[in-house]
């Protein structure tokens, strides 16, 4: 079965093609789900190359597969191979599992949509990239689905391009990621001068090796490859297109911007483990900027209104999560951590789109409340989803956000505190979105509340599926107990080495299970900290936000208007360089470079109008010059 | 004695005249008679020297500029017809328009 890899990735490419060639005439329905059977075949042949993997012994859980020799060229030798492990693993079961659900929901949340077609040929164009990116077993081919990825999140944040705010996101979306690609490049370019080759499996290996603990070199392959995962996964400084990429149809939000796509970035340093182990500043720096995000996002996201936009601060909040685990050494528990947050925030973004449509397409969460009767699927999902994420036991990202907070203690104090204050925050605007949404009062404007209606089976049971997943997920990785936390011992082949370096300095002393049971005590309790106040604030006492926020006025209004983060890029970066090139434009394309094809054109007419005047069609001029040419010839003959 | 010189000098008068005549005279007929002029004097020359040097050679030279001379002369009388037809005229500074 291992040696049928390579359908996993090329089946959505398939659909893709079918759809986009030849989906002309065929109904929703049939493409609907040809692009789901796209995504489910690949889920079911990765379930069973996965049962083929836990098979065999852990050391040897890594395969690669050959497809074919793509770039050949001197002693650059790139191949299309796909490699098997159980980090790729993980990434495939859940960019095709969640992706599978979020098709089934698209057939009924898209219905009636113009360009249904073209939005199922984006999606599966999206996950076939995704799965390149995953599963490919060097730096250039993961290159390929990286930016193949970042075109369909710009095609799908655009989807309905006729709007200008969607159109916008969309280049932000792309310009911003530019960015990013263009460290993840130089890093993979310096990975190719050090190393000689892109394999990962080669370059891990020989890393210990070429880099110097600690040295320059490696410390800037990883700070480069970092600049390109904090575009990608909508890092500081570069997460401002995320909230903005809400643009796009909700299952795009939901598959791209939160299951899948943003977490390449963590995938992305989790695979190269080994590099970021020998440079320490790196992995300061990771987890310094992962908790500054994981904080920093969870406050914009308490004020905002649109529910849409408060979990997309929340994902950008919890992508932080994820680089501090990996900053802090704990690369399991990221990767934990997103497969998790895959479940659950995908759930969220996928009730959140169930609102917009019993709500007629409302996103403000003012015009919302007591919605939970009228739609009590999904108010018991959305439910599940906020339980997750706050991190209550025992849904799932109780234990994963448990974990991060307790390998950041062990690192350092402040990465725990940073990410305790942040977990408040987390619980707090989740549940606030969760009380104004379904509980309270109904603000809902007559006209709309007349049609609200809960879902059809097709958004439902995603609903429900990711919803149960949302609370077992977790289940696979439980502390304490020996031996019961399975997803890290599944994972410990890939990240061993990393370990292995990490560990050199100090030798790691258990922590006690005391501290460890203390911690998520103290975890629950943040959480419920969060819960409660939220629950003051929205239900108990529904005017105590407006006095709140009329006392700190100056704070709101900033941290409502994401702390000016977008005027201020404005000016700084967007300005200059909007200017410059209306300058290069204006100034250097328009008079230098047409100027200088312009003048050797009027150089030529020129020159052609001044020996015209010779041509005066007389015979007996012609003549006159043939003999005065002649008689020169003649007398340089005779005379020299 | 009329010696080699003699030829070649009266040859060189009677190019010279008739390239004068192409250029200066403005009847289209008189420039061809010109024209001819200066190929008989080139003939003449041929002449001269295939005689002085004992070569045939020169001879065969004439016969060709002859029969060229012929052809000339009744594409150019063709010519001259056609345009006095088109134009009722043969006089070349009014036959000025190959030019931009």
């Amino acid at each position: 079965m291992i040696d049928l890899v390579w359908l996993i990735p090329c089946l959505p490419l398939v659909g893709f093609l079918i759809n986009g060639l030849i989906g002309r005439r065929f109904s929703e329905k049939t493409i609907g789900w040809i692009a789901a059977a796209a995504i489910g075949i690949p889920f079911l042949i990765a379930l069973s190359i996965f049962s083929e993997l836990i098979r065999m012994a852990p050391a040897s859980r890594s395969v690669q597969k050959i497809v074919f020799t793509w770039i050949l060229s001197g002693d650059l030798n790139v191949p299309f191979g796909l490699l098997v492990d159980p980090l790729s693993m993980v990434m495939m079961l859940v960019v095709t599992g969640v992706g599978f659900l979020i098709h089934v929901y698209s057939i009924g949340y898209m219905h009636g949509e113009l360009g249904f077609r073209r939005f199922f040929c984006y999606l599966n164009l999206f996950v076939f990239n995704m799965l390149v990116l995953v599963s490919a077993n060097n730096f250039l081919l993961m290159f390929v689905g990286w930016e193949g990825v970042g075109l369909c999140s710009y095609l799908l944040i655009g989807y309905y391009y006729e709007k200008q705010s969607a159109a916008d996101a969309g280049k932000k979306a792309f310009v911003v990621n530019r960015v990013g690609d263009f460290g993840f490049l130089l890093g993979m370019f310096l990975i190719f001068v050090t190393f000689g080759t892109f394999s990962y499996t080669d370059v891990f290996a020989a890393a210990g090796e070429k880099l110097a603990q600690g040295g320059l070199m490696v410390t800037m392959i990883t700070l480069l490859l970092f600049l390109g995962a904090t575009g990608k996964s909508a890092q500081i400084p570069l997460y401002t297109w995320l909230p903005d990429a809400m643009e796009g149809p909700t299952p795009v939000s939901a598959l791209i911007h939160a299951a899948t796509m943003v977490t390449a970035g963590v995938y992305m340093v989790a695979r190269c483990s080994v590099l970021f182990a020998l440079a320490p500043i790196s992995l300061t720096t990771v987890a310094v900027v992962g908790g500054a995000t994981a904080f920093y996002a969870a406050t914009m996201g308490v004020t905002q209104y649109d529910i849409k936009r408060v979990l997309a601060y929340s994902t950008i909040s919890q992508l932080g999560y994820m680089f501090l685990a990996c900053g802090v050494g704990a690369f399991a528990s990221g990767i934990f951590h997103l497969m998790t947050h895959a479940f659950f925030k995908g759930l969220l973004f996928l009730a959140a789109g169930s609102v917009m449509h019993a709500m007629s397409g409302e996103l403000d969460m003012r015009k919302m409340g007591a919605l939970r009767k009228k739609l009590p699927y999904t108010h018991w999902t959305y439910l599940f989803g906020t339980l997750a994420i706050a991190g209550i036991f025992p849904f799932a990202g109780f234990f994963s956000k448990d974990e991060i907070l307790f390998y950041s203690l062990q690192r350092n104090l402040g990465f725990w505190l940073i990410g305790a204050v942040a977990a408040v925050i987390t619980s707090f605007y989740m549940f606030r979105s969760l009380f104004m949404t379904f509980y309270g009062e109904s603000r809902v404007d007559p006209e709309t509340a007349h049609h609200v209606h809960e879902s059809p089976p097709y958004i439902t049971v995603p609903l429900v599926i990711l919803a149960f997943l949302s609370l077992v997920g977790g289940w696979i990785g439980l502390p304490i107990l020996p031996g019961a936390h399975v997803f890290t011992a599944f994972l410990d082949p890939v990240f061993a080495p990393a370990k292995h370096i990490l560990d050199a300095g100090h030798h790691a002393d258990h922590p006690s299970v005391v501290l460890e049971l203390a911690l998520m005590a103290l975890s629950l309790g943040i959480a419920i900290v969060g819960l409660l106040g939220a629950r003051w604030a929205y239900l108990t006492d529904p005017s105590l936000p407006g006095r709140v926020i009329a006392q700190i006025r100056g704070l709101h209004t900033l941290v409502y208007n994401k702390y000016w983060m977008d005027e201020i890029y404005d000016f700084l970066f967007v300005n200059s360089i909007v200017s410059l090139s209306r300058f290069l434009w204006k100034r250097f394309d328009e008079g230098v470079i047409d100027g200088i094809v312009n003048g050797a054109a009027s150089v030529m007419r020129g020159s052609g109008s001044l020996l015209r005047l010779v041509q005066t069609g007389l015979i007996k001029d012609y003549a006159l010059s043939i003999l005065v040419g002649v008689l020169a010839v003649i007398g340089y003959l005779v005379l020299r | 004695m009329i010696t080699l010189q003699h030829y070649l000098v009266l040859s060189a008068i009677l190019f010279t005249l008739g390239a004068v005549g192409v250029m200066f005279r403005r009847n289209l007929i008189v420039i061809l008679m010109s024209l001819e002029l200066m190929l008989n004097a080139v003939n003449l020359t041929f002449i001269a020297f295939s005689r002085y040097l004992g070569s045939v050679e020169g001879q065969v030279f004439v016969l060709f500029t002859m029969v060229v001379a012929a052809a000339e002369v009744a594409v150019g009388l063709a010519i001259a017809v056609a345009i006095f037809r088109q134009r009722g005229t043969i006089n070349i500074n009014d036959i000025n328009l190959m030019k931009w």
